[in-house]
């Protein structure tokens, strides 16, 4: 061996990092696109089972609009905030990089606590998923949003700790991107829930 | 503790379930004895069950399919043998609630542990060869998506001794799948079993699609990729599309199941058609998940074996397209019954029909192919051409089928039984088998034995038209499908020819476990030392059989659709290369196996109401991916000097050779 020169130069080392980076940016786009399939499956059973009420409330007796309201903002600013962690990325700033995400975790925290506040709420007065198609339609729906969210969160405190340990390596940053394109679709789709949930049943 | 789970759960009083139980736990022990005896514990592990290389994921794949394919054809005996009997006063050996798992547990093997495994091993070994590649695109992923397979099928398997399984058919519908109507863990172990493999699937799915579209050697355009790898890229589109609505309508079950929702149930706002559209909507597209990779197979081996490029390549791509795109709209033609008017009916009895257009081109470009060829009739050959045939007959009476007045005379009935069995069996299995017999030399570095092939293929045939011909007829005559019993004599005779042709399909798998042991043991007979035992034309053919980790020492340069050919004919096959550079492979990783058995646990937990067991699986799953996700260290280097060692090797083997 010690013949032997070694022929992995570094720019070809770099590149090939580099392509696997765009692999997986490629390839978690790929899997949001499938999750976006999963999702419309659940929209469109809400929408064929939102007026099967069974007796029980509706959707106009159940939603306070402001309320959710508010649960919208902390998620859009929570967007917003994970924006500026990404713009901090790119300028290799790793202390603002980890505030942008702490804030982010705290307005996503902020959104999931009222949002499992509200579904309690339901519960304990009786409307729980289980009283008709539509509440279970309902819970589904929001729930499986919810569900993406926290999971999001739990992703996104991991990260934290990474940016700390590591800084701003390669595979953190790509990670990071990653996250940011998951939390900006999860922002989309609530779009869709605040319209189609939300807005329909109240109005 | 132990949630619904006692010892009576055991049904350790039937005859019939313990002598399979027993069977099964022999035969693992068995093997288990073996691996000790000879000490290959570590060599399992190390070289095997943690390998991230594509190409040994890919042959574990198949020895799941290949296990699997002998459970669901013993399920098919029961049945065949069932029938055969149950007329009249006689009331065969299955009772009623036996013969229901029977048959629920066959559809569902066959079409998510046998011909799924089997598509996803084909793939992970010959794409990334195909496109000139050295792994596909996530090894990790990779692997943990074989494991959550086998943790789906261990599912399966285990529901034979431990409770018991679904009765509600593969589809699984409700409300007789709902708590009220099934309220044992049948419907959870096949809830649980296949929610698992779609999980695996989907990930495959994104895997292959993200390798085929940016891994591709230099040169290869998309009108250059060989007819499988077209294949399977279309295959991954329908896949990423569909499996997620499988998640979802499995999981609105579970949810009705376990938190008394009501989704599909018919009080308080259910609504069970709900749960057949949505089931469809994946299942549908599933069937051309499972059957256009064996169309991919056809294409390559027509072409090798009549030694003439394909004819008309692009048509049968935009094909293979057309019917990627038309199988999303055909979903309704499984229940045309539903009542959703005419108008309906007839948007989706049309686009039923469309889809055989595209179909039908494609047979005419595998006969154009052949013709005028020099045409070597062998093994894979004969498989081809057994399919033709079957598949144009088949595809004819789906055509029928497609007409909505006549589906509502022949719906449920053993007609469309035999319909989906000639489509699945010559369309799927005579594929998947055609691939293994092509490419086993490429995996092995040894030839199938070519007699024993033969006949196997002929007793699959035969035993083939035998089995379902019948059911055809039967079907005609009113007799609806999944009968425990019957009382009408006249179908006697007919069900008796398709037990004689089960028969024979059991001696046709008998002889191709007779070709496997023939040919492992008279492999030095039967060498393949160039790599290339066909002729072949495509990439695959230009590595080493089997090939090294890396597969390429060099990556090649692709000018042609049949590139190997265009390399040989240039005289560029077998240079070396002017300098071997290093490379970098994927390290071996435990994390994927772990997964899988904590995957199966957490199923299990769920199945029996052990919710201590899936919240400490659940969280042990998570742990592992946010552990490896500190990993930086996940790949080595192989020397230049070692790999030239390893190509050396492989020179003087082509010397030996010619």
């Amino acid at each position: 061996m010690a013949d032997y020169a070694s022929t992995v130069d570094l720019a070809h080392a770099e590149e090939l990092e580099q392509e696997m980076v765009t692999n997986r940016v490629f390839g978690f786009w790929i899997y949001l696109m499938s999750d976006l399939c999963l999702f419309s499956a659940i929209f469109g059973t809400f929408v064929v089972l939102s007026h099967n009420y069974a007796g029980g409330p509706t959707g106009k007796q159940l939603f306070h609009l402001p309320y959710v309201l508010v649960e919208t903002l902390l998620l859009l600013c929570s967007s917003a905030t994970c924006g500026l962690a990404m713009v901090a990325m790119r300028n290799e700033k790793k202390n603002l990089v980890m505030l942008g995400l702490a804030v982010t975790f705290l307005l996503g925290l902020g959104f999931i606590s009222m949002e499992i506040h509200e579904f309690s709420r339901m519960v304990l007065a009786g409307d729980g998923p289980g009283r008709s198609g539509f509440l279970s339609a309902f819970f589904t729906l929001v729930g499986t949003h919810g569900a993406h969210v926290s999971f999001g969160l739990l992703w996104m405190a991991v990260t934290i700790v990474q940016v700390g340990l590591k800084g701003l390596s390669a595979p953190v940053q790509s990670r990071l991107m990653r996250l940011s394109m998951f939390w900006h679709f999860l922002d989309i789709v609530w779009i869709g829930v605040f319209t189609t949930v939300y807005l329909r049943g109240v109005l | 503790m132990l949630g619904k789970l006692t010892l009576s759960a055991i049904p350790y009083n039937d005859p019939i379930i313990m002598g399979a139980v027993g069977g099964s736990i022999l035969l693992a022990v068995a093997i288990l004895a073996l691996i000790t005896w000879y000490g290959k514990w570590s060599y399992l592990w190390n070289e095997w069950l943690t390998s991230l290389d594509h190409k040994r994921i890919g042959v574990m794949y198949l020895i799941l399919a290949l296990i699997m394919l002998l459970r669901g054809l013993s399920d098919a005996i029961m049945m065949r043998g069932q029938q055969a009997l149950a007329v009249g006063s006689s009331h065969g050996f299955l009772p009623p609630w036996h013969f229901d798992q029977v048959f629920t547990a066959h559809g569902t093997i066959m079409i998510l542990f046998m011909a799924m495994p089997f598509i996803a091993g084909l793939m992970n070994v010959i794409v990334p060869q195909q496109i000139g590649a050295r792994d596909v695109a996530f090894p990790f992923m990779n692997s943990l998506s074989l494991w959550l397979t086998v943790a789906g099928a261990l599912l399966v398997m285990v529901s034979l001794g431990v409770g018991d399984f679904s009765k509600c058919g593969w589809s699984g519908y409700p409300p007789l799948s709902e708590k009220a109507y099934s309220p044992g863990v049948g419907v959870d172990y096949w809830l649980w079993s296949i929610q698992i493999a779609g999980v695996a699937s989907l990930m495959t799915a994104i895997n292959f699609f993200v390798t085929i579209l940016r891994m591709r050697a230099p040169g290869m355009k998309f009108m250059r990729m060989p007819l499988f790898t077209w294949a399977t890229f279309f295959t991954t589109i329908l896949m990423v599309c569909s499996f997620p609505v499988l998640t979802v309508v499995l999981a609105l079950l579970a949810l009705d199941r376990y938190l008394g929702m009501h989704f599909f149930t018919n009080t308080l706002g259910g609504n069970m058609m709900m749960y057949v559209n949505l089931f469809w909507m994946w299942g549908h597209p599933e069937v051309y998940i499972v059957v256009l990779p064996s169309f991919g197979i056809f294409s390559e081996v027509v072409s090798t074996f009549s030694s003439k490029r394909l004819f008309g390549y692009k048509s049968l791509v935009y094909a293979t397209g057309a019917i990627t795109l038309l199988s999303f709209g055909v979903w309704l033609h499984h229940f045309f019954t539903m009542g959703a008017g005419p108008d309906v009916n007839a948007f989706f009895g049309i686009t039923t029909m469309m889809i055989a257009v595209p179909t039908g081109v494609k047979i005419f470009n595998w006969l154009f192919t052949m013709y005028r060829g020099r045409v070597r009739m062998t093994v894979p050959m004969y498989w081809t051409l057994g399919f033709i045939v079957s598949f144009s007959l088949g595809g004819a009476a789906g055509v029928l089928m497609g007409v909505p007045p006549a589906d509502f005379v022949i719906h449920n009935s053993l007609f469309l039984v035999a319909h989906f069995h000639t489509m699945l069996i010559t369309g799927t299995l005579f594929g998947l088998i055609a691939g293994y017999s092509y490419w086993f030399p490429k995996m092995t570095g040894f030839r199938l034995n070519e007699k024993w092939g033969k006949r196997a293929f002929f007793f699959w045939l035969i035993g083939f038209y035998l089995a379902f011909g019948p059911l055809y007829v039967l079907g005609l005559m009113g007799m609806p499908r999944r009968m425990w019993h019957y009382s009408n004599p006249a179908w006697h005779p007919w069900l008796l020819v398709a037990a004689g042709g089960t028969a024979l399909i059991v001696i046709g798998t008998i002889l191709l476990i007779v070709q496997l042991v023939v040919s492992i043991r008279e492999r030095q007979s039967a060498l393949d030392l160039t790599g290339d035992p066909h002729d072949g034309r495509t990439l695959e053919w230009a590595t080493s059989s089997p090939p090294p980790i890396y597969n390429f020492a060099e990556i090649p340069v692709v000018r042609d659709i049949d590139a190997f050919t265009d390399m040989k004919e240039r005289g560029v096959a077998y240079v070396r290369p002017g300098q071997y550079r290093d490379i970098e492979i994927p390290k071996n990783s435990g994390a994927g196996f772990i997964i899988g058995v904590l995957t199966f646990l957490l199923g299990f937990a769920l199945i029996w109401y052990i919710w201590w067991l899936a919240a400490s699986c659940a969280a042990g799953i998570l742990l592992i991916v946010i552990g490896r996700s500190f990993v930086e260290d996940i790949h080595r280097i192989i020397p230049a000097p070692e790999i030239e060692r390893i190509e050396e090797q492989r020179y003087r083997k082509l010397e030996a050779a010619t």
